[in-house]
């Protein structure tokens, strides 16, 4: 049940970007950035943390899950550092997703060539 | 010796003839319904380069030296090229002519370019600055995402919306030889621009000046429509071409029954998912160069043809800043005879 409830959101916060990228004029790096702030701001006010729990990785892969993460470490710097934590959590809360990416996309550049579509 | 009638009309009272011409391209134009006419077809869109950018100028070169061998030509028999591409600096076309020992006047017109090309190619002969000239025009998807877009390896999405870039060639000899199809006038279009600022929407950008430089033009040389066979533009796509005959409308010119769009000749829309048709320089070049001219030669197309190249004058740069597109359009003028027109 709980994978069935993750590929339904995950899937579902898919297809509200695809709907973006048909519908608006918006670019595809404008609309993955307004995810991760539509991410921080439902983290902010304290809804992402319930739905990602229910939802599991359905909430927590896609991008709006990393703006989740980042508020969240946020709130979890200034409580252990106080105001340097504002700067410092969302980061280091987020380091494991970042470096990981950094890594692969490293390793993929050097492995494959794009290809014409 | 090419001189002005009316606004901005230059006849070319001497004919020059565009002698041979050759197109090449890749997969997906192979697939199109031009694809047989296609002097080259390379399925590979590297064409053999390690980067899509040397592909684009290896496509010029192709077709340089296709069009040549057609008209039994050497390179060295060039006076001048005309050439230009989508990228940045021209780079397309500087590489491709970098072994050609032909002075090479690089050009910008967006997917006007060919027109442009072979306008100031055919005003260069009627002037008596040549005997030959080489013009080519091209463009490539990959190069022209990461032009406009993003790098293909960024993974990024197409708005569905979006004209696909043509990756294509198009090269014409135009010379001072008595074969068909001769140029009688061309006609450099002012810049339009009505506000656009999606980029997706270039169509809409362009059809404004093709609007203004077919009414500049037949009112420079007192002809209607019906006088043309053919009225061919360059890239407006679906949405432009429809704007473009509206606009006409709004000035009493009906186009409508003569009007075509290589944009939307090059590609099956349907078949081949590219809704709004094709662009780039590549995109005129190729159709008019395995299409249009060729028929002409033959005596089977149009006896009397308007070419008008459409571009949008943009930049990457000038859209995240908000500017609209200015569009250009440039218009030459074929007849299958040589009886002078002008």
């Amino acid at each position: 049940m709980e994978y069935v409830r993750a590929f339904l959101i995950g899937g579902i916060l898919c297809a509200i970007g695809q709907v973006f990228i048909d519908r608006t004029k918006l670019t595809p790096a404008r609309i993955l950035v307004g995810n991760v702030v539509t991410g921080v701001f439902l983290s902010a006010i304290g809804i992402y943390e319930p739905f990602a729990k229910y939802a599991g990785a359905g909430a927590t892969v896609p991008l709006t899950g990393f703006g989740h993460l980042l508020a969240k470490g946020v709130k979890e710097g200034v409580a252990e550092k106080g105001l340097l934590g504002i700067f410092s959590g969302g980061l280091t809360a987020s380091s494991a997703g970042i470096a990981a990416s950094i890594l692969f996309g490293m390793a993929i550049a050097l492995l494959f060539q794009p290809k014409d579509k | 010796m090419a001189y002005k009638i009316g606004r901005d009309t230059l006849a070319t009272p001497s004919c020059p003839s565009v002698l041979a011409t050759a197109a090449v391209g890749s997969g997906k134009e192979g697939d199109g319904p031009l694809g047989k006419e296609f002097d080259l077809i390379e399925a590979d869109s590297r064409f053999g380069e390690q980067t899509w950018e040397k592909a684009e100028s290896r496509m010029q070169e192709l077709a340089c030296k296709i069009a040549l061998g057609k008209a039994n030509r050497k390179m060295s028999d060039m006076d001048f090229i005309f050439a230009g591409d989508l990228l940045n600096q021209c780079i397309a076309s500087a590489y491709g002519a970098r072994s050609s020992g032909v002075p090479f006047i690089g050009l910008y017109g967006a997917c006007s370019t060919f027109a442009e090309a072979v306008a100031l190619a055919a005003v260069f002969v009627d002037g008596g600055a040549g005997k030959n000239m080489l013009a080519v025009a091209s463009s490539h998807f990959c190069s022209a995402e990461r032009q406009y877009r993003f790098p293909l390896e960024y993974g990024g999405q197409r708005p569905p919306t979006a004209q696909w870039t043509a990756t294509a060639a198009g090269a014409a000899i135009v010379s001072g030889e008595r074969k068909a199809p001769f140029v009688q006038a061309v006609c450099f279009g002012r810049i339009q621009d009505l506000g656009i600022s999606d980029q997706n929407n270039m169509g809409a950008a362009m059809a404004p000046a093709a609007a203004s430089t077919i009414k500049t033009f037949l009112e420079d040389t007192g002809t209607k429509p019906e006088d043309y066979e053919l009225i061919l533009t360059g890239d407006l796509g679906k949405v432009g071409s429809d704007l473009l005959e509206q606009l006409l409308q709004k000035d009493g010119i009906d186009i409508m029954e003569r009007h075509q769009d290589c944009g939307l000749l090059l590609y099956d829309r349907e078949k081949q998912q590219v809704e709004s048709g094709a662009s780039g320089c590549g995109c005129a070049a190729s159709v008019a160069s395995c299409h249009l001219f060729p028929h002409m030669e033959k005596g089977e197309g149009p006896k009397s043809a308007l070419v008008i190249a459409t571009g949008a004058l943009l930049s990457p740069t000038s859209i995240q800043q908000g500017e609209t597109i200015p569009g250009v359009a440039h218009l030459v003028c074929f007849t299958a005879e040589e009886r002078r027109l002008f």
